[in-house]
């Protein structure tokens, strides 16, 4: 019953697996896997801490179309070792990039599907690397004009480096439930105490890493709910859209993140930012619908850019 | 070595680099070759949070805006991410990937990047600085670390002892500057016997926007597949294209 639940148009992407949402985001049958776990491509690392493999490396790469458009996809299984960046998963995600970047003739538009809480620890200096290798794989991809974008909306999120490579794509689909950070809301209060950042209140951790402030601030471009339907729709109407990476992308990010930091550095809270951006009720944007809250989101100016 | 023992042996007929009261590095300078280079980075270990991105960022920017080809110098030493919930809220992960884009844009444009790691470096700082430049290196001395060995031990729970005799057999995931020259990070430790604006010239010469992390790192035997990885997805996806995969 349950894995039937994703299966359907209207399944959530949040309790999807990787594999159940590349099913649900693509036309059907569309699918074909690069370096698929019958190939047994596995961690050599994780053996040493006596932990079991996966077959992927909680990685699923390969093609396929949406809406007829071809498609290189990648989707991190956060159900496995938290959807981290390992030297055999991080190196499936930089060699998918690498071949968007070096063949042409390949589609030029890539899905990531990011589900992750960052770097594996275990594998942390390769997971790392893996990382810095997966940012200029990716900006050296959008120069020469292949579109990158993330869709968050996993459990795990994406954070320490997922989150830092969704701010290196053309742009950014999320969820209410897909939460953006770098350091996650426990590593926060462990390391700088729980007067600054409460991890139990979720009402906090909501407003200040979930995907209706990311919306808000203009950190991601789309907004959908938890559906393989609305994933679809989101990611379909960014292909559209998506712009080569210059120098006045960044400079025009520059400006964007500059405003940001000058008119929001002083606020203490997410509805004191979002007061000054213009949202005339903040303390109901926690309770918007998907289509409410669109709404909102499109009439606030520094939400919509094409700027990243 | 200091940041003054650092900049004064890397351009010991002086400088414009000014280190502003929060910690970021901000200036130029000229090589021993005569040409300018650019100078950014982040001093005395702080942490890099949004408000230290802006005027990294707007000078790479700048450079990045002329066609002068005039590398870019990064000097990090940062103890990582500026934790807190409010540059969080803010957007953290937007600021420093937009600097790590700035670099890799000003590469891409035909400015050399060069990093230099000369104390701490961590986490989501360390990817937007060091790790978003041409070529890395380092000074002995230098700790760069994803994370510090007690949060390792909290993660995998596995006791920091035991965390300590596995890091003896392979590089793979402990801090620590010979485990990211093993794994190819780092391309080099230079040498600070010997002066460094010579050192500097080596290594923008063999300064490149070809990634070569993944192969140094096989070669160095510290990450022994991902290269192989990278390229065989490269290959799969040509084939199931019916393309040639030589690139």
């Amino acid at each position: 019953m349950m894995q039937d639940v994703a299966s359907r148009e209207n399944g959530s992407w949040l309790q999807a697996t990787a594999r159940q949402r590349l099913a649900g985001l693509l036309d059907p049958g569309s699918f074909a896997e690069f370096i698929g776990p019958e190939q047994r491509v596995e961690s050599p690392h994780l053996p040493i801490f006596d932990l079991p493999r996966a077959f992927d490396d909680g990685v699923v790469i390969g093609r396929g179309t949406l809406g007829g458009v071809a498609v290189l996809v990648a989707a991190q299984e956060g159900q496995f070792m938290g959807g981290t960046f390992g030297e055999v998963s991080g190196a499936k995600l930089v060699g998918l990039v690498r071949a968007a970047r070096d063949h042409k003739q390949l589609p030029q538009t890539i899905l990531l599907l990011l589900d992750s809480g960052g770097v594996r620890l275990q594998e942390a200096n390769a997971g790392e690397l893996a990382v810095a290798e997966l940012m200029r794989a990716i900006v050296q991809a959008r120069c020469g004009g292949v579109a990158v974008i993330a869709l968050v909306g996993g459990k795990a999120g994406a954070f320490g480096g997922a989150g830092l490579t969704a701010g290196t794509c053309s742009r950014v689909v999320v969820s209410e439930q897909g939460r953006i950070g770098v350091s996650g809301p426990e590593v926060i209060e462990t390391n700088k105490g729980v007067e600054e950042y409460d991890s139990r209140d979720k009402a906090l951790v909501w407003s200040v890493c979930g995907g209706k402030n990311r919306r808000l601030i203009g950190m991601a471009d789309a907004f959908t709910d938890d559906t393989m339907d609305g994933f679809r729709a989101a990611a379909q109407a960014q292909l559209a859209v998506s712009k080569p990476l210059d120098l006045r992308t960044l400079q025009h990010e520059q400006a964007r993140l500059a405003h940001r930091e000058r008119t929001l550095g002083g606020c203490n809270d997410a509805a004191a930012m979002w007061t000054v951006m213009g949202v005339p009720d903040p303390d109901a944007v926690a309770g918007l619908d998907t289509l409410d809250f669109i709404t909102l989101a499109h009439s606030i100016k520094d939400a919509n850019h094409d700027a990243r | 070595m200091t940041l003054d023992e650092v900049l004064g042996s890397l351009f010991p007929a002086g400088h414009h680099v000014a280190v502003s009261a929060e910690g970021w590095i901000t200036g130029h300078a000229t090589r021993k070759t005569g040409g300018p280079v650019s100078v950014i980075g982040v001093a005395n270990g702080v942490a890099l949070g949004t408000a230290g991105v802006i005027p990294l960022a707007a000078q790479v920017l700048e450079v990045a805006a002329q066609d002068d080809r005039v590398p870019i110098l990064v000097l990090v030493d940062t103890q990582g991410q500026l934790m807190g919930r409010r540059d969080e809220m803010r957007g953290l992960p937007e600021y420093l990937g937009h600097l790590a884009k700035c670099l890799l844009l000003a590469s891409h444009l035909g400015h050399r990047t060069i990093g230099l790691e000369y104390g701490k470096a961590a986490a989501g700082a360390f990817l937007a600085t060091a790790l978003a430049t041409d070529i890395l290196v380092a000074l002995p001395g230098a700790t760069p670390a994803v994370m510090d060995m007690p949060s390792i031990a909290r993660v995998t729970k596995l006791a920091e002892s035991r965390l300590r005799e596995l890091a003896k057999t392979t590089a793979v995931f402990a801090p620590g500057l010979d485990h990211m020259v093993f794994v190819g990070a780092v391309a080099a430790v230079w040498d600070p016997a010997k002066p460094l604006d010579e050192q500097l010239e080596q290594a923008l010469a063999a300064a490149s926007p070809d990634d070569v992390r993944d192969v140094r790192g096989a070669e160095r035997k510290g990450r022994p597949v991902a290269a192989e990885i990278a390229k065989r997805v490269g290959a799969e996806a040509t084939g199931q294209f019916g393309l040639h995969a030589a690139a």
